[in-house]
């Protein structure tokens, strides 16, 4: 059997509103900092994934990194899938070491979206996801988009506005105990109910933060883990599954590739949904993330809200969920905001996660979703 | 004020456009499978033969979901806030996404019936937007 990846770097910038950041910047910080977390040097490095990006767009952007970074690795190539692109980075670098391509994979990636773009210049940017003949002509943004998906999934599994405030609120929740997150002052259901609409029925504290920010991990062949610094953290199983691209075009407005991406993940880890002690799941709406808790099976149809209700994604409850505060709380820059999930599953699992630490978290599950629950990428991490 | 971005057709999508114009609704059925798809392609999505057909489609169909916009994409969108966004399941088969006009627009529910009309042809390409109005229940 081949010897599974080891995640052997995990790191982020300062994120939120990071003055004097730049995108290439931002993704050399994070990359320095990955490389000093798994004690390892820059010419260590022979294979880089990169994303995408909205401030310095190229067409290659992993060539553009390397270039500024200072390093010529035998391979590099940049993936675009959306918000699934830090979960894809993943599991291809873990691919690529299995496969015995490379020995150490950088995987990168940052953006200044809140200080190098207008707000408006962000919520345009984000729209051109929508088909440009069938979709965009009649005004859709993200949010209108996903506020589709809310109202038919609400009209379906009876989900309500406080179901989907109560994900929001969890997040919040989180954040407050992480120092570095870009809102941390606690909110309630009621606050996000009495928060403005942006497209029905999603109001401003349903939807993610806009943020600078970068991230990276470090993924190793097995036997070269060993020369580095921190505990070790395997990938012990990752899945995919795209199902469409547009919504016009999704096969169904109530049931998204999630289901099919972890359980993939969950088969090839030998786990269950029951198994995983903390979760870190893609939450760019509170819909996003309601819509993965029960299709991926941690709930049950029409459960996952009121268990939030409850305290289930808290920590000490059923399933400790985005410890870090998510893309609703922690930060939202592009294709760094899929990673800073992946990168607080590594923090939890090394017990790293200070005042957020979920108690012997050993099986982490880490989700990423793309364009409009369209691509979905899934992960099963282990502690060594 | 900037203008609405307009589609711009192609050869795949060319006489949906067209049909638009002339106030009719088209839709591709496939030759071989009969399966009737949207948005246009050069084969069938179902079957992957090549060269699926044109034909007039009922225009009626039922709000599967719906959204009121009040954060709008871009300054073009601005002066409409809010309005609705729908997906509309046709009788034929196939989802198209449209706003909503009139009572349709008041307080829409899914499962509601709706017929699909057309704005008036605009732009370089004689673009009708398709909308949706409601239909008296029968």
């Amino acid at each position: 059997m081949t010897r599974r990846a080891i995640i052997t770097g995990a790191a982020d910038t300062a994120v939120g509103e990071v003055p004097g950041s730049t995108c290439m910047g931002l993704h050399a910080e994070a990359a320095s900092l990955a490389l000093a977390d798994a004690g390892l040097k820059p010419s260590d490095i022979d294979g880089v994934l990169c994303a995408y990006s909205f401030t310095e767009p190229h067409l290659m952007l992993a060539s553009v990194f390397c270039e500024y970074f200072g390093i010529q690795p035998a391979y590099s190539a940049a993936i675009h899938a959306g918000g699934a692109t830090g979960c894809v980075m993943a599991m291809q670098a873990a691919a690529l070491v299995e496969a015995g391509v490379c020995r150490h994979v950088l995987v990168v990636a940052g953006d200044n979206r809140l200080s190098g773009l207008s707000r408006d210049k962000a919520v345009a940017a984000l729209a051109e996801v929508g088909h440009p003949q069938f979709e965009r002509p009649f005004g859709v943004t993200i949010p209108a988009l996903y506020g589709l998906v809310a109202q038919a999934y609400m009209h379906e599994y009876g989900a309500t506005p406080e179901h989907l405030a109560a994900m929001a609120v969890n997040s919040r929740t989180h954040a407050a105990r992480n120092p570095k997150a870009q809102m941390r002052k606690p909110i309630t259901v009621a606050d996000v109910l009495a928060s403005r609409f942006i497209s029905e029925p999603l109001r401003l504290l349903d939807c993610c933060l806009i943020s600078d920010g970068g991230a990276a991990i470090v993924v190793s062949a097995a036997d070269a883990a060993r020369d580095t610094a921190k505990r070790p953290v395997a990938l012990l199983g990752a899945g995919q599954k795209n199902t469409h691209e547009h919504l016009v075009a999704a096969p169904s407005l109530t049931e998204f590739g999630c289901r099919d991406s972890a359980a993939q993940a969950f088969g090839r880890a030998g786990v269950t949904a029951a198994d995983i002690d903390v979760a870190e799941i893609y939450d760019s709406f509170t819909i996003t993330l309601l819509v993965e808790l029960e299709s991926i099976g941690f709930f049950q149809k029409g459960e996952a809200g009121p268990a939030a209700l409850a305290g289930a994604l808290d920590l000490g409850g059923r399933l400790p969920c985005n410890t870090h505060g998510g893309l609703m709380s922690y930060a939202h820059s592009g294709a760094a905001g899929g990673l800073f999930h992946v990168v607080e599953a590594v923090r939890q699992l090394r017990g790293e996660a200070e005042a957020r630490q979920v108690r012997d978290a050993e099986l982490a599950f880490v989700h990423g979703d793309g364009g409009i629950l369209s691509a979905h990428c899934s992960l099963v991490l282990g502690r060594q | 004020m900037t203008d609405k971005l307009l589609p711009i057709p192609n050869a795949d999508t060319r006489a949906f456009w067209e049909g638009c114009a002339q106030g009719e609704l088209r839709l591709q059925r496939c030759r071989a499978c009969r399966n009737a798809q949207f948005p246009p392609r050069a084969l069938c999505a179902a079957c992957h033969a090549p060269s699926p057909v044109w034909e007039k489609a009922s225009g009626r169909g039922r709000i599967v979901s719906h959204t009121r916009v009040h954060r709008p994409p871009s300054p073009a969108f601005k002066a409409d806030v809010p309005y609705v966004v729908a997906l509309v399941t046709l009788e034929e088969g196939p989802r198209i996404m449209v706003n909503l006009r009139g009572a349709a627009a008041d307080a829409p529910r899914i499962g509601d019936a709706v017929r699909i009309g057309f704005d008036p042809p605009a732009g370089p390409d004689n673009i009708a937007l398709p909308h949706a109005v409601a239909v008296a229940a029968p």
